[in-house]
């Protein structure tokens, strides 16, 4: 049987043409076929998770079950009743799944777990979600249906941009207007095509091209101070090129195809290579990703810590949050200690970042602010960016500790 | 004091600046306002007028000028 990865190449993207076209003339006529839109759901999802690797489709089946029994019960619980505990311990069996994948290739010699399955991160980020606004009341109307078709939406399965419950309900519920589904399709269409830039040409050049040759050549060179050498510093850049580009590219061609479904699945990238400081990095990068993590990670902690008086602080409380945060961050990529050391990095770069930002905010005369201070900015940080994605890279671990 | 002049004066406190001569700023964007103040807004809406506002509720783009959370506050007293 055929096996893809999701928009892996050409055959895959011809199918999807050929699938789209009966659900683009739907909408064009205002119609919006849900049995058509789960049956190619069902195909593509097949073509990702079957054939030789049906073992991660029983994975996914059995997982997507667990969760919609947990999102399900939890909002039939919460209509008559809202525990403080009932709601943590829920929250905790919905992320358990995703614990276990992750710390068992720490515990067990690399070994994947058996239970995971390409998303399962992106799911668990959905359904917790799911969960916690239904805690808070905002969502109150929970339908089955809509969060299978939500969990599933084959696009943007495997990673993301990770959608909001709420938001994705609006658009699934309606249909566009003519005049504005041909300015979906348009977009989708031009993302798609970036997407293939960005992909097939920019990463394919970085990641398969350059990065294997400066990775002979820095393990060759090793020997100096921390075995670094100039071919490490050329593998942080192309590193960094590679995982924007090939991530950039591929929430592209998610995007691109969910707005010619219909569904304006937020963006993941925003110009991140622009940004003057490290906060405004994560407005931009990964945009789903840090605003899942601002909205249901940090905002929460804080608004526990300042309810509770834990730090005397408003600083304080930030600074904490910002390092518990990315942590979390750290250890959600895996248990090692690269990923460990990313995060703690990207957290102590928020606090130094803040306490900057709180000094120019009081000496704002003081301090010039031009064209060259605005360069510097976005050259630092660029640059403070690039490093920690060599860490994160796990390539100063190959360098450091390989014979 | 109104529900204006509180929501006002909870902004200068928290941004440090006075915001009352640009009520169609984006706070966020100047940077006066992050999420770690968006929090402390949300806390002193609920302890000065009683106003209960869930994080989840907390859509940026909603609250994101003095005018808008005025009204959002207005609305939700």
């Amino acid at each position: 049987m055929l096996s893809f990865e999701p928009y892996g190449n050409p055959t895959y993207f011809a199918l999807l043409g050929v699938a789209l076209l009966p659900l683009m003339i739907g909408l064009l006529y205002g119609k919006r076929s849900r049995l058509y839109e789960t049956l190619i759901s069902v195909f593509f999802l097949l073509l990702t998770f079957g054939g030789p690797k049906w073992t991660q489709g029983v994975a996914l089946i059995i997982y997507i079950l667990y969760e919609v029994a947990l999102t399900w019960g939890y909002a039939v619980y919460r209509r008559q009743k809202n525990s403080g505990p009932v709601f943590y311990l829920m929250v905790i069996l919905a992320i358990i799944p995703l614990t276990i994948v992750k710390v068992t290739p720490a515990v067990d010699h690399g070994q994947a777990s058996l239970i995971g399955f390409l998303g399962v991160s992106y799911l668990t980020f959905r359904a917790v979600q799911t969960m916690m606004e239904t805690r808070d009341g905002t969502l109150k109307n929970y339908s089955l249906m809509t969060f299978l078709q939500f969990m599933l939406f084959f696009p943007t399965i495997s990673s993301g941009p990770i959608d909001r419950y709420r938001r994705f309900e609006k658009d699934y519920r309606s249909v566009p207007s003519r005049e504005k589904y041909l300015g979906m399709i348009q977009k989708g269409v031009r993302y798609i095509f970036v997407g293939f830039l960005y992909k097939f040409i920019l990463a394919y050049y970085f990641g398969t091209m350059l990065m294997p040759k400066l990775e002979i050549m820095a393990m060759h060179s090793r020997g100096g101070f921390l075995n670094l050498s100039w071919p490490v510093l050329g593998y942080m850049y192309a590193y960094s090129a590679d995982l924007f580009f090939d991530f950039a590219g591929y929430s592209l061609f998610a995007v691109g195809t969910s707005y010619i479904m219909g569904i304006e699945t937020p963006m993941n990238f925003n110009q991140p290579w622009k940004s003057p400081n490290i906060k405004d990095f994560w407005n931009r990068w990964h945009i789903t990703l840090s605003f899942w993590f601002r909205d249901f990670i940090y905002m929460r902690l804080v608004f526990w810590f300042m309810k509770h008086k834990v730090f005397k602080k408003p600083t304080t409380t930030a600074n904490v949050t910002y390092i518990i945060n990315m942590l979390i961050m750290g250890f959600w990529h895996g248990v090692t200690w690269y990923y460990i050391t990313y995060g703690l990095f990207h957290g102590v770069a928020l606090v130094v970042n803040d306490a900057w930002l709180r000094y120019k905010k009081k000496h704002r005369e003081s301090i010039p602010h031009n064209g060259f201070t605005q360069a510097f900015a976005i050259f630092l940080t660029a640059n403070m960016v690039c490093f920690s994605f060599l860490i994160f890279s796990g390539f100063l671990d190959k360098i450091w500790f390989t014979k | 004091m109104d529900t204006k002049e509180t929501v006002l004066s909870i902004l200068n406190d928290l941004t440090g600046n006075d915001v009352s001569g640009a009520m169609d700023d984006n706070l966020f964007d100047s940077g006066l306002l992050d999420s770690m103040g968006s929090v402390q807004l949300l806390l002193q809406l609920q302890s000065e007028l009683g106003i209960n506002v869930p994080v989840s509720e907390f859509e940026r783009s909603e609250w994101d000028t003095p005018n808008k959370i005025i009204s959002k506050a207005e609305s939700l007293a």
